[in-house]
């Protein structure tokens, strides 16, 4: 049974002096906890049916139902979404960093402090509860972002190419810390991405999309024997350039 | 080696505190031996032991500190009211983008006026007294608030909205959780440039009507010829203008502390 269903999405842009069409008969369907990567040429309109799907501003035409519910910009489902950079509250400590969203939502205050120091154990980072973003490097200010989107127990996480702005170290290092947690909470989550390597290493099944207008070019699933291995052991595998080599030339016919 | 750079900095603040003292006793020295060599007029530019001598006499015959009272508490008064209502105003308008858009050309307008020019019609309006002064320091002050902070709330990066926006919050918690704390520093840097904007807007106004304070001092030396009463006023609001655009400083410390 699907748990995020996409349904013949449409989305246009409009301006003083155009329309552009930025996403075209968009239709896929997510199962409850896999792991799926978006991949496409820049102008695809990847962020776009993201932030659709969290319901941030309404599509055109179309609809999504996470668990059976419509998401609109009234109704949003708990959604957890991940941006290019960490975005934390500079003024605000780790802690509270961590527990906006439960604030937010006005979730009772007991709770907070032992959320938030669950997660930063859980990420690796058990006593910076009380520093400043500012103290932290960019890998753990990543890792704090993740520990926050997921204190409020959100239903599908949408990752918008969380880990662009990391270098090559602190990027795999953070890609397995993922993996891992969201195995743990069992959490479905979508992951937009430039990078077909990471997609391979991270995801199920991975979705290709073409630009102008953006449409569902192709889905690729990606074996068993790669899921049950964490992203570093997949880049290690033996079928990972195969893969890559498939996906890689699908992309080049797109143009 | 690092101890001598240290020894270095410590030196070399003390030739600034030392050049600093020396500019302060050339320009008074230099004024009271101006004015006792008589080379410039004793009676318009004073000399520094006469303002001194009309500092004691009014010390001691307690009119100064009324006068130094008024005008502080009207300069506080109208400085906090300015602040306040621009940054409110600045709320109001990053609230409704269509008021924003409405009201553009008028801030413009009003931002470009003189708000001195305003005085006879203030005093007219609010009558002649401590209320119509108050508002002179505040309305001095209001619109051009208004814009800088209106502008800083503006240029917050839209993803740290989209971040409480993920998580279901209503634009007021966005205002209160994002907005505000990211306008912070904006907000306390047009506090410094109001402390001496209010100065101006009171100072104008006790010229204009006041019968109590330090620009009526000033109005009241003028007129009877006593320029070490004026000379004497204008080192006073030197002192305490001063004075309150430190505390703004060390207001600012305190709250951006960790704002970098």
């Amino acid at each position: 049974m699907e748990f995020l269903k996409v349904e013949n999405i449409h989305h246009s842009y409009f301006s003083k002096t155009q329309a552009k069409e930025v996403l075209r008969d968009i239709n896929l369907d997510i199962r409850k906890g896999e792991f799926v990567s978006f991949i496409g040429p820049s102008g695809c309109g990847k962020t776009t049916l993201l932030s659709i799907i969290a319901g941030l501003f309404p599509s055109t035409e179309g609809k999504v139902y996470i668990d059976g519910e419509e998401i609109s910009t009234h109704n949003q489902s708990l959604i957890g979404y991940m941006l290019q950079q960490d975005y934390l509250f500079p003024w605000k400590t780790i802690e509270e960093n961590v527990t906006i969203g439960l604030k937010i939502m006005e979730r009772s205050n007991k709770t907070h402090k032992v959320t938030a120091n669950a997660l930063l154990q859980e990420i690796g980072l058990p006593h910076v509860g009380n520093n400043y973003p500012r103290e932290l490097s960019g890998g753990m200010r990543q890792r704090v972002a993740l520990a926050r989107t997921l204190a409020v127990d959100p239903k599908i996480l949408l990752l918008d190419e969380p880990f662009s702005a990391l270098d090559y170290q602190s990027k795999l290092k953070l890609e397995d810390l993922v993996v891992e947690t969201l195995k743990a909470y069992q959490k479905t989550a979508i992951l937009v991405t430039h990078d077909i390597g990471e997609a391979i290493a991270m995801s199920e099944r991975v979705f290709l999309f073409s630009a102008n207008p953006g449409t569902l070019h192709k889905v690729f699933d990606i074996p068993s024997e790669l899921q049950e291995l964490s992203p570093f052991d997949v880049r290690q595998h033996p079928m990972y350039s195969d893969i890559f080599q498939i996906i890689w030339k699908e992309l080049e016919s797109l143009g | 080696m690092f101890k001598q750079y240290q020894q270095m900095l410590k030196k070399e603040k003390r030739y600034v505190r030392l050049y600093q003292l020396i500019i302060l006793l050339v320009f008074f020295g230099g004024w009271e031996l101006l004015s006792r060599f008589g080379w410039i007029d004793r009676l318009i530019f004073s000399s520094p032991t006469h303002v001194w001598r009309t500092l004691v006499e009014k010390v001691s015959d307690g009119t100064l500190t009324l006068h130094v009272g008024v005008t502080l508490m009207e300069t506080i008064i109208g400085f906090v009211a300015g602040t306040l209502l621009g940054t409110l105003i600045a709320v109001v308008l990053w609230w409704s983008s269509m008021l924003s858009k409405i009201l553009d050309p008028y801030l413009v307008i009003l931002n470009a006026m003189p708000k001195v020019a305003l005085g006879p019609i203030l005093i007219v309006a609010l009558g002649p007294g401590y209320f119509s002064i108050v508002a002179m320091g505040a309305l001095i002050s209001i619109i051009i608030t208004t814009i800088v902070v209106y502008t800083a709330f503006k240029g917050v990066d839209p993803n740290y909205s989209k971040v409480l926006q993920t998580f279901g919050a209503t634009r007021w918690q966005i205002f209160r959780e994002v907005i505000l704390p990211a306008s912070f520093p904006t907000i306390i840097s047009t506090l410094k440039v109001n402390v001496g904007l209010s100065w101006v807007g009171v100072i104008v106004g006790e010229f204009l009507v006041a019968s109590k304070g330090l620009g009526y001092l000033i109005i009241y030396g003028f007129q009877v010829f006593n320029f070490n009463l004026v000379l004497m006023s204008l080192l006073i609001i030197a002192f305490f203008a001063t004075i309150m655009y430190q505390v703004v400083e060390l207001i600012e410390k305190a709250i951006i502390k960790n704002n970098g």
